[in-house]
């Protein structure tokens, strides 16, 4: 290396989105420490707040601002770095630094590229140079033409035989493309695929769906020394994006020389890229003798395998690889891209052996996605080529069987144990197969099961899926065990070997017709109990120093408990619509706060993605899942002797891990096991609805009128009584699932007849629906004082999910009187609820004008009231944006004053702590081009998958950061489309004039062409309907007539049809959409006033500008 | 109700499972083996011999057994301890599972162990004696245990050497083998078949010979290199082959492979010692002394060559990334180096096919 690296500029991943999760945060913070250790002084930049990465202790100077040329072309300038880290950021972290490369951008500041030069990502992300490589160092990749015409298709067809993938050229998310099994698809598809490519030419592929899919995680350094850290077998076969396939770590199905030809193939190709640092090489291997009956190509001939991708980067599936092995990639690859070698680099679980060797596991590990249809049941639920999981969970036990169980209570999903099956699934005769969803979709596992539950054969089954018999007779074990537990006496032995198989007390509780309590007694009077073993990368071979430990139903129990004082933190599980990697922040921070007051720290979670999961950030980490059973269990192994001979079993945090966390106080409670911090019964409190009316009424709150209704005739009235609008939702459900504002009685009527479909005869909650100003607060209480960090004020009026809000801190539009009332309120409640920790309250403001511009700034002297719409007692999505723009380190506090310390001791007043000189507004990130079928509008339902801050000195440029970020900026002038509901349009003429004066042309739909022409304002009205002639609302989408997209709604169904296909074209289009009113003035100011003036600056230099000058 | 059997160890700790294979009690030195696939080669391993395998990987049996992945003409090992065998295994090669393997040979087995508990036991206390006690009470097989003779003290080269020479002709799957162009003569110790597919894929002639054939005999063969292959045991058992070797020096070119190491540094003047625990698995990093390279080796052995017994004329060539202990020795001036892993792998990593390169590249340049 030509020059020596002290500064190096590392490059996080951006918001969660599909496909590029917490994972990152984990690699990007692995790598910042790692670096530090090396000496190098490191810049971090990432547009997300909630990560720890971008905490200011993890790096020297943190950037939390957009990642755009224009923005790390400023960085570079004020920093000056050696070297830029852009391979554990994820996709866009490498999109990142070949646009700075082409921009000429890391040329102008001589700053090295680490980890993968500029022409290893070229030769690993073009299909074309990629597969030019490899057939230049004699690795196979399925046979492919390219075509531009008919007579060239049928010729390649010929060439290559059938099935066929055809894939057309630049069109979006594969439109268009498809697998051809025989020659009417094939000639359909081809013509289909042509028309649909702007070049008319399409890619024709040997199809190898059905084939085995294999991971091997390879890491290399500057010496050309290789190794792998881990394989993985994708339990579905090819053509299931590996994001969304049940994956199991080691191999399982491959031979000693399966494994070896294919490791070495990866070597080969991790050398030929020049790659310094980890990749990921993934292979189609050729399937079994059962499923390759089914296929034209067994796989015989040849080789008997394909490289299929190789990422040249740390991915989702090396986080995986990391947990499952324990061997830190992340770590590692940061340290060989500042030009140190394997053997140099210390091994951090054993401490005395170098990282250079690779993994040995000692038992099994399954991951399985985690999707969000539960969310969204409306949409396309096939599983493909597209990944449409959010996240996933991780398990680890020794047999596989006993895995995945584990993995599918960690899913947690409301009412869907393993033994779950669809009533509406038609299971009681041969048929079946064809009717049960057993092909590539999220319920696929517990259609398989139900199918061997009615004795369809492994063989059957996996002629049908492709799936490896292998795996389907390990599920039939499982359902064999079942069976016996139906028709068997419970005995100590039937007992032992359930639980050898991984079957939960609650399923045996189910199966054997016992209440949980009753298993679980009956299973303690057998001396039946878990041991923990460690997960030490050497398969015990050498005494490691892991505290890394996962159970099983064997002999030895290897975790002691850890001695002294000590705490359990709940984490928060996969990463879910409503439940992010905000929660994953709080645990991270609960533990080392714990650690700060001297206490040990135990951390439980099953999301392998996460920087809680890492073995380093506790004192000890239980991978497990996050149910009474296993958190029980793990509290009794830590269980302790006091001086007096009494058990002392050590407190559990559940305030940071959501709603996951915070539902298992009553549980525990029950249980006898103690809660640090707000007491199960103050939990209670907030979260039942009908205890938090009274104490709402007794403290003298007021809330929005409501009640909770158990049928139509309820729903009626209770509506009828309170007025018009309401907001209804089933109160099982939480997060906002299923919840609608509902506009009239055939609309409620409509709610109803689903919700009592849906949720089987439980109770509605209906309120009134409040169209106000919604402001959030959080707070941290000691039981005698209420801090409040800040008020955060959201763009979007009421009705629109907190999570998918804008929120700008301070409350700018807020007046006195208001922000008095919130801190009266927040403080009121705080003290009696007895919050001792974190709580998170939701008001609205009603009364006055419904928008306020956050830019004007003013003194408000209008008459409105404050309501209360809900208290959570726990840490809150908005924690970590909030910490980090007031400094207050809310996590920190709150274990503290669990622990008895007072805020007042610690240097913290009561009230609302002083307003920041800044700016900061935090904006909702959508992975909706990944979810077809889904619709995109903004209601109180969540569909948002992260955030991203923009943080500067005034509104106009944090706006502008924060939409830049969430790819919602508006182009400085060009088309837009505009299509706006009746209740909106007297509010949009301030946004059509804002727009007109920045150059804008308008199309519109026609009511709103009307309010427009009424403006004197030339438009372009288009037709909605898309039966009409001519270019129609998704014509000028999908053609690239217009930039951006304006289409509000309300809750009337058939105009919501309508807005559908204007909604998805847009996102399909990845262009702009607002749906919200809000929103879009929010855009348009910020486009019209300047936005682009913004500052580039470290977090640190925003909150302490006398500090940082 | 399945049947219960138990490991025995030495020490007295029992482990509970449930016997598979035949019907019978064993006894061997009890060894761990961290790979996680390639169970099948391990049990026909010849350098298993006289010893009870646990591999630490708990679901074995997964692919079954194949025709072809054998590494000698039967299983080796005494007796095969698991966690969880698998019944139905999934391979399109495979012809036959785990059980019925071991049943064909008249070895036992048990599964349901918890091997990682056996493991760390090892670990702790270092390899020792011990028993399946399969039909018998665990107490029965202990006492049993004390009339086995100690592993170290027993020669088992010369159990699992061939008892005459033959002509190997077969090559490594899918490569065809070059017209051959050189002669190598492998010393028998416990080899495993893999070794001779890569010579003869390399263009080599290759003949096998009994451990115990002399220098003379050898030498009269015209051979142009000699490979001293694996195999078990303490090598100090070995004299006579220590004393061919020595015969040899300097005649013809020697290449030695894991036993065949400790022969040659014997043979040089050094001495071995046992190891607590040995090096078995897939994934041990050894550096190239020369180039500084790590390679991840696949190992199988329990004793190692002290280095402060070697004379100057020797140079470490390899080392153990993991406990530092020699992997590979050279002779300064004589044509003559060995290895302590298994540069033939099956099972584990192809990484280190190198070697043989080396010492073919010594063959042909002393043939000029």
């Amino acid at each position: 290396m030509t020059k020596k690296l002290q500064k190096i500029l590392v490059i996080g991943s951006g918001p969660i989105v599909i496909g590029q999760a917490a994972e990152f945060d984990y690699a990007g913070t692995q790598a910042c420490k790692s670096l530090r250790e090396e000496g190098i002084e490191t810049i971090l930049v990432n547009s997300n707040p909630a990560t720890i990465m971008t905490d200011t202790d993890v790096a020297d100077r943190v950037y939390v601002e957009p990642l755009t040329v224009p923005v790390l072309d400023r960085i570079m300038e004020r920093e000056k770095p050696d070297g830029l880290l852009p391979t554990l950021g994820g996709q866009t972290g490498l999109n990142l630094a070949m646009e700075l490369h082409e921009a000429g951008v890391l040329e102008k500041h001589d700053v090295l590229l680490l980890g993968s030069r500029i022409d290893t990502i070229k030769n690993a992300e073009d299909r074309d140079l990629f597969r030019k490589m490899l057939a230049e160092i004699g690795e196979p990749v399925p046979p492919s033409s390219t075509v531009n015409n008919m007579e060239e298709a049928a010729s390649a067809k010929s060439e290559i035989g059938l099935p066929l993938v055809i894939r057309p050229a630049y069109t979006l998310g594969g439109t268009g493309g498809g697998i051809a099994t025989n020659e009417d698809e094939f000639e359909e598809i081809v013509k289909g695929g042509l028309a649909a490519s702007p070049i008319n030419q399409v890619l024709i592929e040997k199809s190898i769906v059905g084939w085995k899919e294999l991971e091997y995680e390879v890491m290399r350094d500057s010496a050309d020394n290789c190794i792998t850290i881990c394989n993985m077998e994708n339990i579905d076969p090819m053509g299931v994006h590996t994001g969304d396939s049940i994956v199991v770590a080691p191999s399982q199905t491959l031979s000693d020389n399966d494994y070896q030809k294919l490791r070495s193939a990866s070597l080969k190709i991790i050398r030929e890229l020049g790659i310094e640092g980890g990749c990921n090489v993934q292979f189609a291997l050729a399937p079994g003798e059962i499923v390759g009956e089914t296929l034209t190509d067994k796989g015989t001939e040849g080789e008997g395998y394909y490289v299929i991708e190789v990422n040249p980067r740390v991915s989702r599936s090396s986080a995986l690889a990391s947990k499952a092995t324990g061997y830190p990639i992340a770590r590692v690859a940061a340290k060989i891209a500042v030009g140190r070698t394997l053997d140099e680099i210390p091994n951090a679980v054993t401490e005395k052996t170098v990282a250079a060797f690779e993994p040995a596991l000692d038992y099994c590990v399954v991951k399985i996605p985690r999707w969000p249809f539960d969310k969204f049941p409306t949409g396309d639920r096939t599983l493909g080529t597209q990944m449409k999981a959010t996240g996933e969970v991780m398990a680890i036990d020794r047999t596989f069987e006993a895995a995945f169980q584990k993995a599918v209570r960690s899913l947690e999903i409301t009412n869907r144990s393993i033994l779950w099956e669809d009533p509406n699934w038609i299971t009681d005769d041969q048929p079946m197969l064809s009717t049960l969803p057993i092909g590539p979709n999220d319920e696929r596992l517990w259609a398989v099961l139900s199918a061997l539950r009615r004795n369809v054969s492994p063989e059957e089954l996996s002629r049908r899926t492709g799936i490896d018999p292998w795996f389907l007779r390990a599920f039939e074990r499982i359902t064999n065990m079942e069976n016996r537990l139906i028709h068997e006496h419970l005995d100590q032995n039937l007992m032992y070997e359930a639980k050898r198989l991984g079957f939960p007390d609650d399923r045996i509780a189910i199966l054997t017709d016992r209440t949980t309590e009753e298993t679980r007694r009956l299973r303690k009077s057998y001396g039946l109990k878990p041991v923990f073993k460690m997960v030490d990368t050497c398969a015990a071979e050498f005494e490691a120093l892991t505290p890394y430990f996962y159970s099983t139903y064997e002999e030895e129990n290897e975790a002691e408990p850890l001695p002294g004082p000590k705490s359990l933190v709940v984490g928060s599980g996969p990463i879910r619509i409503g439940q992010g990697i905000e929660f994953d922040y709080c645990s991270v921070h609960a533990a080392w706060a714990l650690q700060e007051e001297g206490l040990g720290s135990i951390m439980v979670n099953s999301n392998p993605e996460t920087v809680s999961t890492d073995f380093d950030t506790s004192d000890r980490l239980y991978f497990e899942p996050l149910d009474d059973e296993s958190i029980r269990d793990i509290l009794e192994n830590e269980e302790l002797e006091k001086n007096d001979g009494q058990a002392d079993i050590p407190p559990t945090i559940v305030q940071f891990g959501g709603q996951t966390a915070i539902n298992l106080s009553q549980t525990l409670d029950a249980a006898g096991l103690p809660i640090l911090g707000s007491t199960a019964s103050s939990i209670d409190t907030a979260s039942d609805r009908h205890l938090f009316e009274e104490f709402l009424a007794r403290v003298g709150i007021p809330n929005p009128p409501g009640s909770a209704v158990i049928d139509l005739e309820g729903a009626l009235k209770v509506a009828q009584e309170i007025g018009y609008p309401v907001l209804v939702r089933p109160s099982y459900v939480l997060g906002g699932r299923a919840m609608e504002i509902v506009q009239n009685a055939t609309e409620l009527a409509r709610y109803m007849t689903n919700a009592f479909e849906a949720g089987g005869g439980r109770n509605v909650l209906i309120d009134k629906y409040f169209e106000g100003r919604e402001v959030e607060v959080d707070a941290v209480c000691d039981g005698e004082t209420v801090l409040i960090p800040g008020i955060m004020e959201h763009v979007e009026r009421a009705g629109v999910h907190s999570g998918d809000s804008m929120a700008i801190y301070p409350g700018l539009t807020l007046s006195e009187d208001e922000i008095k009332t919130v801190v009266d309120y927040t403080t009121r409640i705080g003290k009696a609820l007895d919050v001792r920790g974190l709580m998170n309250i939701q008001y609205v403001i009603i009364g006055g004008s419904s928008y306020r511009s956050p830019r004007n700034n003013k003194a408000v002297t209008e008459d409105t009231q404050v309501y209360v719409i809900e208290v959570n007692p726990r840490s809150s999505r908005t924690i970590p944006f909030i910490s980090k723009i007031t400094g207050v380190p809310m996590v920190k506090l709150a274990v503290k004053a669990m622990l008895g310390k007072k805020l007042n001791d610690l240097g913290y007043e009561g009230g609302l702590w002083k307003k920041q000189d800044l700016v900061g507004v935090k904006a909702p990130v959508f992975s909706m081009a990944k979810l077809a079928g889904v619709d995109t509008f903004l209601g109180p339902e969540m569909k948002s998958t992260g955030e991203v801050m923009g943080l500067d000195k005034n509104f106009e440029a944090a706006a502008t950061k924060a939409l830049m970020a969430s790819d919602l900026m508006l182009p400085e002038n060009g088309a837009i489309l505009l299509s706006i509901s009746d209740e909106d349009k007297s509010d949009s003429v301030a946004l059509i004039k804002g727009l007109h004066e920045a150059g804008y042309k308008f199309f519109a739909t026609e009511g709103t062409a009307a309010v427009i022409n009424g403006l004197e304002i030339p438009v372009v009205m288009v037709p909605k309907r898309l039966d009409d002639d001519g270019p129609n609302v998704v014509d000028i989408i999908s053609n690239g007539t217009v930039d951006a997209v304006v289409n509000t709604v309300t809750g009337a169904r058939e105009v919501m049809q309508d807005g559908f296909h204007i909604r998805r074209a847009a996102v399909d289009n990845r262009i702009p959409c607002f749906t919200s009113l809000d929103t879009a003035r929010a855009a348009v100011e910020s486009l019209c006033k300047g936005g682009a003036n913004y500052n580039v600056l470290t977090i640190q230099e925003y909150l302490h500008p006398e500090r940082e000058s | 109700m399945s049947k219960t059997a138990y490991l025995v160890l030495e020490d007295g700790s029992t482990f509970r499972g449930i016997p598979f294979g035949s019907d019978s009690a064993a006894y061997g030195e009890v060894v761990f083996n961290t790979s996680m696939t390639g169970y099948q080669e391990m049990l026909t391993d010849p350098s298993y011999s006289g010893q009870i395998v646990v591999p630490t990987y708990p679901m074995i049996g997964n692919y079954g057994i194949t025709k072809e992945d054998n590494e000698s003409k039967e299983i080796q090992v005494s007796g095969f301890v698991v966690r969880q065998q698998c019944q139905e295994p999934s391979h399109r090669e495979s012809s036959s599972t785990l059980a019925d393997f071991l049943l064909t040979h008249d070895i036992p087995g048990i599964s349901e162990i918890d091997t990682r508990a056996v493991t760390r036991r090892i670990r702790t206390h270092g390899v020792m004696m011990g028993a399946l006690a399969i039909d018998i009470s665990p107490e029965e097989a202990l006492s049993q245990l004390e009339n086995v003779p100690e592993y170290g003290n027993v020669n088992y080269v010369d159990q699992v050497s061939a008892s005459k020479s033959y002509n190997w002709t077969q090559s490594l799957k899918n490569i065809p083998s070059k017209t051959p162009d050189i002669k190598i003569l492998v010393s028998d110790f416990g080899l495993k078949y893999n070794i001779l597919r890569i010579l003869r894929s390399n263009g080599c002639t290759v003949e096998v010979f009994p451990s115990d054939t002399t220098a003379e005999e050898l030498l009269e063969q015209n051979p142009d290199g000699i490979m001293l292959s694996p195999g078990p045991g303490d090598p100090e058992l070995l004299g006579y082959t220590v004393k061919t070797v020595k015969d040899l020096l300097g005649r013809v070119p020697i290449m030695g492979i894991c036993l065949g190491n400790q022969v040659l540094a014997q043979a040089l003047g050094g001495k071995t010692y046992k190891l607590k625990f040995g090096h078995r698995g897939a994934n041990h990093p050894v550096q190239d002394v020369s180039t500084g390279r790590v390679y991840i080796t696949a190992q199988n052995h329990g004793y190692s060559i002290d280095p402060d017994s070697l004379p100057s004329e020797v140079e470490i060539s390899h080392i153990s990334m993991n406990d530092q202990t020699v992997e590979g020795i050279r002779h300064r001036s004589l044509p003559a180096m060995s290895i302590q892993y298994h540069s033939e792998a099956s099972p584990g990593p192809k990484d280190n096919e190198y070697i043989f390169n080396r010492f073919l590249d010594m063959v042909r340049e002393a043939k000029l």
